[in-house]
């Protein structure tokens, strides 16, 4: 990729702090337990235009990193550039335009109380979008743009449906004219038929505005429609990114495949039992020694529990944290799943 | 054929005003559920796929009754049962999964006495045997030391070990009839996959036939055999889940399908239905997918269609079935 991305995170963590007595802090010897270690070390880059999913099971951290993109949260440590450059630790209103979010539960990410119409209006003179007197113009465009009609206007959140309430928010965060939005889960809260639409918008959205999006979801076959490509974090770090054809093709990481395998299938000829994941993610409390996969993965070996693999280039475009990734392919064959219940601690 | 386990005919399931029409929720419903069958049933939020659950269970919320229809059990009439009677078939014939274990487990008590209760009320038990059996289930659901797990308050667990609990709990008492409500919807993918796979070794273990609620077609298509499609309070489609999948005879059932991604055809394009489910207080005459079905025609707004038999064991409710799906038939 030689273009400079429109997003580029380095190394960034974020630990939270439980608040502990002074004398809880004194007599504990190690502050292992109190310190919660939400994102360790995250590398990862957001191209011009592209839709990039980030997927993991609840606790990898994956809205934290939705935060801290969007200016949300700070970051303990790291790096964060917008198109190669620094972006401010305080954003200015111009640098938290650029970067928009949209939610996962449309219920209550909008106010209640405000009109459609006002909460555009209070967005586009905010930030001097369009002069006062297209106002009114403009929010109807956007309203257009996410497939409403301008009647929306005058109404309120509770008149709508969750698919259209999602819509809303999605002209919210376009009208301040981002080059890059965040979306938080945006469909997992609402029913299939309805979910569909919105996939759809996302993909219009990117083809005809242009737009880089981050795409957060934990549904693997929506991600494989949407996305053209995947991070996979897991325990607050991304273990394989790839294009995603090539990752659900070609997955060089255990953890992927795992995932894969668990999804649920639509065909009755392709049910996919072979790779068994055991147990739940360890605590981000406790984070394992050596590889943070290790104690579920069934691949691993001693090296595993010592070296703590970084993220690498295994194939053009395609980088994995496991240092058995290239033998992955021929592991797969040898070593049968492990059953339930017998969960390494 | 035998006696089917659990048959529902005619059920519905409204609010009763006082003045006026009553709002119907779910509208003239049947169905049989076989001896240790795998029962599916399927629908968007709102189509009262939950309150058929419920009203099996007798655990309607407030204000929502039964107005009309029987639920049989083994040849026996729930609706109407006294209550004390029908308590006694909770547990050890009848036992429910939630969706949220986390609101469905009792906060204050640890789950090891959570799950001998039942044992200890239904069969009997002594609280050292009912515990013991507690500890049994708590091992066959694939809980790790289960030992010490049993001493555990709900909120120290995750929610897959939850989940397991809800299931050892509800299959404690031997039941014949699982019912179970979005049980996995809650949890991670691969939580889902470990607990789907526990839920189906139990009742093949046990012989128990399930009624598994759920708006994933994927989880129904990998658990189920049979299934019912619910759409604005009826069933508008059920059949054999590999013939509803392969061939839907229902234009919502289709349209459902055509929306979800599937994983293994990642090229497809997803077709959304349009327009919104109705609105349930106030109804229109014929059939309730009209409004939004591209094959609608005006007879489909005059008369509900009746159910109608388009292959063995397949049933639609769709008057112009054989019209859309010519080309499938063929």
């Amino acid at each position: 990729m030689t273009e400079t991305p429109v997003l580029r995170v380095a190394d960034i963590t974020k630990t939270y702090h439980l608040n502990t007595s002074v004398l809880a802090r004194i007599t504990r010897k190690d502050d292992k337990q109190s310190s919660l270690h939400a994102l360790d070390g995250v590398d990862l880059q957001l191209n011009k235009g592209e839709i990039l999913a980030l997927v993991g099971e609840s606790g990898s951290g994956k809205s934290t990193l939705a935060k801290i993109l969007v200016g949300s949260a700070t970051p303990t440590s790291g790096e964060l550039d917008y198109h190669g450059e620094p972006m401010p630790l305080h954003r200015n209103k111009d640098a938290s335009r650029r970067i928009q979010m949209v939610f996962q539960d449309p219920y209550s990410s909008l106010n209640p109380r405000i009109s459609i119409g006002s909460m555009l209006k209070e967005l586009l003179v905010l930030h001097n979008i369009v002069p006062k007197s297209e106002v009114r113009a403009e929010s109807i465009r956007l309203l257009n743009l996410v497939g409403l009609e301008e009647d929306a206007l005058q109404a309120y959140p509770s008149q709508f449906s969750g698919g259209q309430r999602q819509r809303i928010a999605i002209a919210r965060a376009l009208a301040v004219r981002p080059d890059i939005l965040i979306a938080d889960e945006p469909v997992s809260a609402l029913d299939v038929s309805v979910q569909a639409t919105i996939l759809e918008l996302f993909a219009t959205l990117q083809r005809d505005l242009g737009l880089s999006i981050l795409f957060v979801a934990h549904n693997l076959a929506v991600v494989q429609h949407l996305s053209q490509r995947v991070a996979v974090m897991y325990l607050g770090r991304i273990v394989e990114v790839a294009e995603t054809e090539e990752l659900f093709r070609n997955p060089r990481h255990p953890y992927t495949r795992a995932l894969i395998d668990s999804i649920p299938r639509m065909s009755a000829e392709s049910v996919n039992e072979e790779f068994f994941l055991d147990g739940e993610p360890p605590s981000p409390f406790n984070i394992p020694a050596g590889c943070r996969f290790n104690p579920r993965c069934p691949y691993a070996s001693d090296a595993c529990r010592t070296t703590d693999p970084a993220l690498e280039t295994v194939a053009p475009q395609h980088e994995s944290a496991c240092i058995r990734a290239s033998e992955l392919d021929t592991l797969a064959l040898t070593i049968k799943p492990r059953r339930t219940g017998n969960t390494a601690a | 054929m035998e006696t089917p386990l659990l048959s529902v005919k005619s059920l519905t399931i409204g609010i009763r005003r006082p003045k006026g029409s009553d709002t119907i929720i779910v509208d003239d419903l049947s169905f049989d559920i076989q001896q240790g069958e795998r029962f599916g049933i399927v629908g968007e939020s709102g189509s009262g796929k939950s309150l058929t659950l419920r009203a099996i269970a007798d655990l309607l919320p407030k204000g929502v009754k039964v107005l009309s229809g029987s639920i049989l059990y083994n040849g026996a009439e729930l609706v109407g049962m006294p209550t004390a009677q029908r308590r006694k078939l909770m547990g050890p014939e009848i036992a429910m999964i939630f969706q949220e274990p986390m609101t469905a487990l009792n906060p204050v008590i640890r789950v090891g006495d959570q799950i001998a209760e039942g044992p200890r009320r239904y069969l009997g038990l002594s609280k050292k045997a009912a515990m013991e059996l507690a500890i049994e289930m708590m091992a066959k659901t694939g809980i790790p030391d289960p030992a010490r797990r049993a001493r555990a308050y709900p909120h120290e667990l995750s929610g897959g070990l939850r989940q397991r609990i809800m299931i050892a709990m509800a299959l404690s008492c031997g039941p014949k009839l699982l019912l179970c409500d979005e049980p996995t919807t809650a949890l991670d993918v691969t939580v889902q996959h470990q607990v789907l796979k526990v839920l189906e070794e139990l009742c093949d273990d046990s012989g128990a036939a399930l009624a598994f609620v759920t708006h994933d077609l994927a989880v129904v298509n990998q658990t189920c055999s049979d299934l019912a499609v619910m759409y604005a309070g009826h069933i508008i489609e059920a059949g054999r889940v590999k013939d509803v999948f392969s061939d839907p005879r229902h234009p919502y059932t289709k349209g459902l399908l055509d929306s979800a991604p599937d994983f293994d055809q990642p090229d497809r394009d997803l077709v959304p239905i349009p327009g919104f489910p109705p609105n349930l207080a106030a109804r229109t005459a014929g059939c309730a997918f009209a409004p939004r079905c591209a094959f609608a025609v005006d007879a489909c707004t005059v008369a509900i269609p009746p159910t109608l038999e388009v292959a063995p064991g397949h049933k639609a409710a769709c008057i112009e079935s054989e019209r859309i799906f010519e080309g499938i038939l063929a």
